[in-house]
């Protein structure tokens, strides 16, 4: 997946080669890392509540969040209803296959709103991206990944120093089983690795996922517009194909929403379990 | 990929630096979903989890209930039966002991009744002996003194030392077949 803003940073010229010889035919626009910043609707200028759409459309989401889960847990039946059900089955994923699963009941208990809220944010953020007239992913931003990647890092920084900082340390940066002379090759990467790339990754991965996400289904439906509407003729034929491109990325969006937003919470988890384990 | 991003953050904003309305706009969100999950979504769920394991629980202990009722009927019964085959066992046991008695009590009578039949033909026997006994030794004696006083040629019939005579004479006979009866008994 992150190889593919390459091919698709390369398809930008090459169309636009394809539209040149043609002086007077119009130009075909595609998308652009602009689209990630909206021009502001509230407060402009102002350096720290300047709010543009994606900005709105987080606290959208979040207002979604809370009617959704608000409302389907505020009368729990025994016997769930559809609502209830799908409402509980989406806790119980999180809780059973994600949490549970690594950290055990004892201290998965005490991870679980941190973890379930990653998923759940990071999931209805993402799916944002292939909702008709939003068409954008409240994660393609890099604050929101960043955010959440900060929060995980806190968490198992925390989770590992307060349960047993030595041990934690010496685990994480003097790993066992490995010679000692390594130490002096092993310790920096260790160091590296955990306290630098961990976050990085977590949040290079969300946005970038998106970004490419978005520029994707921009560019393939961008250009079956310009060339059903612009061009026409034959060129409409290869619309169907942009088309059925943009269609197919679509449903994978889908999957690479879900997909994201269980690789953003099991990362998380596992850091923390890997933190809380007495030997690696 | 990175190169991409910084040529084209060149005219544009770049999109791995964060501006600052982007981090309090990814707080905000963040801080309400996680109490959101944190102090009301969890708690309920686990609450309702909590029930159901308790339901399921108590339906549990309702069915192990139900199944020691009906262990309980069941030996119950068992016991009944028992009882009921020992009684009837009991019942036929008296019955075959008193149908015993009965027919030893039976035997009994009749043999009773055969005794007393016996003795009482026995005694009608003696009767009759004793009766022909004395009508013949009236007629023996007679008989005798006919015929000794027709061998001696006079009568002796009214003699009282020949009916002494015949008397005892009776009398040695009646002893010999006592005597020999007891020989032979």
């Amino acid at each position: 997946m992150l190889e593919t803003p390459l091919s698709a940073a390369a398809l930008i010229p090459a169309l636009a080669f394809a539209t040149t010889p043609a002086t007077d035919a119009p130009e075909f626009k595609g998308p652009s890392i602009l689209d990630f910043f909206p021009p502001a609707i509230f407060f402009e200028g102002n350096e720290f509540f300047e709010m543009n759409r994606i900005m709105l459309l987080r606290l959208v989401i979040v207002a979604l969040i809370f009617i959704l889960f608000w409302l389907g847990t505020r009368k729990m039946q025994l016997v769930p209803g559809r609502f209830q059900g799908t409402i509980e089955m989406g806790l119980e994923f999180v809780r059973k296959s994600i949490v549970e699963d690594l950290l055990g009941q004892k201290d998965g208990k005490r991870f679980l709103p941190l973890i379930t809220t990653i998923f759940f944010l990071v999931l209805f953020m993402n799916l944002t991206g292939i909702v008709p007239g939003i068409n954008i992913s409240a994660n393609s931003v890099i604050g929101m990944p960043l955010v959440l990647a900060v929060a995980a890092y806190i968490a198992f920084i925390w989770a590992g120093l307060r349960k047993h900082p030595w041990a934690f340390l010496r685990n994480a940066l003097f790993p066992p089983g490995v010679p000692p002379f390594l130490y002096i090759i092993v310790t920096p990467i260790e160091f590296v690795s955990m306290f630098v790339l961990r976050p990085v990754t977590l949040t290079l991965r969300l946005l970038m996922n998106m970004i490419v996400g978005h520029l994707l289904l921009v560019l393939f439906f961008s250009a079956t517009a310009f060339f059903m509407v612009e061009l026409g003729g034959w060129w409409i034929a290869a619309s169907a194909v942009t088309l059925a491109f943009g269609t197919a990325f679509t449903f994978f969006e889908i999957l690479v929403s879900v997909l994201q937003a269980y690789v953003f919470a099991l990362l998380t988890t596992v850091y923390i379990q890997l933190a809380l384990a007495d030997e690696h | 990929m990175l190169a991409e991003l910084i040529i084209a953050a060149e005219e544009t904003p770049n999109p791995l630096l964060p501006a600052w309305y982007d981090i309090v706009y990814s707080l905000i969100p963040f801080i309400l979903v996680l109490l959101l999950f944190w102090r009301v979504v969890l708690p309920r769920m686990q609450k309702t989890l909590d029930e159901r394991a308790a339901l399921i629980e108590g339906g549990i202990e309702k069915a192990e209930s139900a199944q020691a009722e009906a262990k309980a009927a069941l030996e119950q019964y068992n016991a009944l039966l028992a009882e009921g085959r020992a009684e009837a066992a009991k019942i036929r046991e008296q019955a075959r002991t008193e149908g015993n008695a009965i027919l030893a009590e039976l035997k009994e009578a009749a043999q009773v009744e055969a005794a007393r039949v016996t003795a009482t033909a026995q005694q009608q026997i003696e009767a009759e002996r004793q009766a022909a006994l004395v009508a013949l030794r009236a007629e023996v004696g007679s008989l005798a003194l006919d015929l000794a006083s027709g061998v001696i040629g006079e009568s002796l019939a009214d003699d009282k030392r020949a009916t002494a005579l015949v008397d005892r004479f009776l009398a040695d006979l009646e002893n010999d077949t006592a005597s020999s009866k007891k020989a032979a008994k």
